[in-house]
């Protein structure tokens, strides 16, 4: 090869892998800066904030009625106000669960891709900055607008609260919601991320959007009976023996838990009801010498969602590396 | 001789089995304006990438400003001023907002970047819009903003892809006229362009792109010497004995070809610029000169010429896909 032809010996690829020159995140802070003004001034983030804002306001005030007339000796009674459903309107968190995924798509599903159809991506990148920075810059502007969100939200069930109820918080309350908002905020940042890979794959932001919310729907609606039958046809009951019947619904919590929302669900169930001792089977030995109804202590519930909470961070950073590993090998000529 | 500000070698750009870019050498000196010719899939705007280091070469090598863009892009980036083809903004933003960002990527310090901003809308006159959202902004004038973006960065070398498509011809004279402008000011130039007319308004030096290669290079002259053989076209209108016109034109020294064009036209094409020794001639052969002009060898002529070749086959350019 070389011989016949000298002109192409002259690779630059050597060896040795040439090390790439100044720091990755080099310019990360003024994209995160420029997203986020544009994510708090954009009329989709106001939109949705007043319905989040609007629907909590309601199912808060409906929760703090319930609560004040069955006035009772409660330990936990600013969890209370997360758990409460009243017939029209779903507890708090239930609605938590269902709008942070949407604001969390919504802030990311044209997030790359809308930078080549204004063609202003080349643009971008010809400036001293790595892709690293624009992708990095981006999420990280995406989470901390949904924190944002997330806390102004937490902050104010605390405050509607304080009036409505007239208690102050006690500390364990505190620390419980804090440990719900963490969790929150990274199961809003897994759809996020996930939005961000589609904005990636797909050039035209509203088919990202569109298969972002399928996803969402997929986990939402069908993935729980889909667990189900696979358990049913995988883990058969033959002899309805305890053994089988035990394999079964173990299999089916191990397919529901590979859903961010059953992950979510369980977190939320753990830290907003203290009585919660396990998220799975709890066979009548496991329940030997305890005193049942009493609370958890505030790290024995941490410790239980250990592994949920976990799995959501780690799906988060898996699904923003995969918009990573695309992104960087995408051809940016628009 | 001047100082090389680009230069590349055997630079190689596939993509699977379809080769973008062929063993391009080019080299581009300081303070010149250069010109890459070439019809839309050329491989002009793979090159571009190339040189701004956000595309990998297949093979050979790159130099811009003495450095590497494959491994020191920083570097690169923030000496080297990029202009895209049909170059966007964020529309929802101001000019100044849009120029803004792009001065923080360039990490300018915050102190200073008030005034830098300001700077770069005066020099291509959008002071007064500069708190208008750029969606209102009219086509020429985003290629301004371009212009003010690329500027910011104080770079030595600005590349711009196709600069003018898609702009009216009162935006594009405004625009080559910028070109000049900065020309004077020191900065080296290069641009792609399938717009013969305007490469050869501004540019010193072209490069023709075919398939991916750079058939020819040189300043418009040299290319028409070698396309067109001649590089002096002279017009004539004289009234006489056309046969003997004619034939006292083809007596003189440097002659190539001759042909009317009308009554009492000639368009004669010479080695050098015959025009004394032709209005001679005329006059001898008891011709009445009324007009005598030299024409240089427009690119598009070039152009054509060229492609004509490729077509019947006499220049060689083929390649193993």
């Amino acid at each position: 090869m070389a011989q016949s032809n000298p002109a192409v010996s002259a690779k630059p690829q050597s060896a040795s892998r040439p090390v790439r020159e100044g720091s990755p995140w080099k310019g990360m802070w003024a994209v995160v800066g420029k997203e986020m003004a544009d994510h708090l001034s954009s009329a989709r983030m106001v939109v949705l904030e007043i319905l989040v804002v609007l629907a909590a306001i309601g199912s808060i005030y409906v929760a703090t009625q319930n609560i004040s007339q069955n006035v009772s000796q409660d330990r936990f009674l600013y969890l209370r106000l997360f758990t409460t459903a009243q017939d029209p309107l779903p507890a708090f968190a239930a609605l938590l669960a269902f709008f942070i995924p949407l604001v969390a798509i919504a802030l990311a599903f044209d997030s790359v891709n809308s930078e080549f159809s204004r063609r202003t991506l080349s643009r971008v990148l010809a400036q001293p900055i790595y892709r690293d920075a624009l992708l990095m810059g981006k999420f990280l502007a995406g989470l901390f607008t949904l924190a944002l969100v997330c806390t102004a939200l937490w902050l104010l069930i605390f405050g509607l609260g304080i009036l409505r109820l007239g208690v102050a918080p006690g500390g364990e309350e505190v620390g419980r919601a804090l440990w719900f908002l963490v969790a929150t905020i990274f199961y809003g940042g897994i759809w996020l991320a996930l939005a961000m890979v589609f904005s990636v794959i797909f050039r035209q932001p509203a088919t990202a959007a569109l298969t972002s919310t399928a996803v969402w729907l997929f986990f939402t609606v069908f993935w729980n009976i889909i667990a189900g039958l696979l358990a049913q046809s995988l883990s058969p009951i033959r002899f309805g023996t305890l053994g089988e019947l035990l394999a079964q619904a173990n299999l089916q919590l191990a397919l529901a838990r590979f859903s961010p929302n059953t992950l979510y669900a369980e977190t939320m169930i753990a830290l907003l009801n203290p009585e919660t001792r396990s998220l799975g089977i709890l066979l009548p030995t496991q329940m030997e010498g305890a005193i049942l109804g009493s609370p958890l202590p505030l790290s024995q519930s941490v410790a239980l969602i250990w592994p949920q909470l976990t799995g959501l961070i780690a799906a988060t950073i898996v699904l923003f590396a995969l918009a990573y590993i695309l992104f960087q090998r995408q051809e940016i000529r628009a | 001789m001047s100082e090389t500000v680009l230069e590349t070698r055997d630079l190689t750009k596939k993509y699977n089995s379809f080769v973008a870019v062929d063993h391009l050498n080019l080299q581009v000196q300081a303070g010149e304006v250069f010109g890459l010719l070439g019809p839309n899939g050329a491989g002009k705007t793979t090159t571009i990438l190339m040189l701004l280091g956000l595309t990998e070469p297949t093979s050979g090598s790159v130099r811009v400003l003495g450095l590497d863009p494959t491994r020191q892009p920083l570097s690169v980036k923030s000496r080297v001023g990029y202009l895209p083809d049909q170059v966007g903004f964020y529309d929802e933003l101001t000019a100044r907002e849009n120029l803004t960002y792009i001065a923080r990527l360039n990490a300018i310090p915050t102190p200073q970047l008030p005034a830098r901003v300001d700077e770069a809308l005066q020099r291509v006159g959008l002071r007064e819009v500069a708190d208008k959202r750029v969606g209102t902004f009219s086509r020429g004038m985003r290629q301004r903003l371009g212009v003010a973006d690329v500027l910011i960065k104080n770079p030595r070398l600005i590349i711009m892809d196709e600069p003018t498509s898609g702009l009216d011809p009162e935006a594009s004279l405004e625009f080559l006229e910028m070109i000049r402008a900065l020309k004077r000011e020191g900065i080296t130039i290069l641009l792609s362009s399938h717009l013969l007319y305007q490469v050869q308004a501004v540019c010193d030096r072209v490069g023709l792109f075919h398939k991916g290669r750079m058939v020819l290079q040189g300043t418009v002259n040299e290319l028409a010497e070698r396309v067109l053989g001649g590089a002096y076209r002279i017009q004539l209108q004289a009234e006489g004995d056309p046969q003997a016109i004619q034939s006292a034109l083809q007596r003189v020294d440097g002659f190539r070809n001759i042909r009317q064009t009308g009554e009492n036209l000639y368009t004669m094409e010479a080695a050098r610029d015959l025009r004394p020794e032709a209005a001679q001639a005329v006059v001898q052969a008891g011709g009445r000169l009324y007009k005598l002009d030299v024409q240089t060898q427009s690119l598009e002529e070039i152009y054509s010429a060229y492609f004509k070749e490729v077509e019947h086959g006499t220049v060689q350019s083929s390649r193993v896909r």
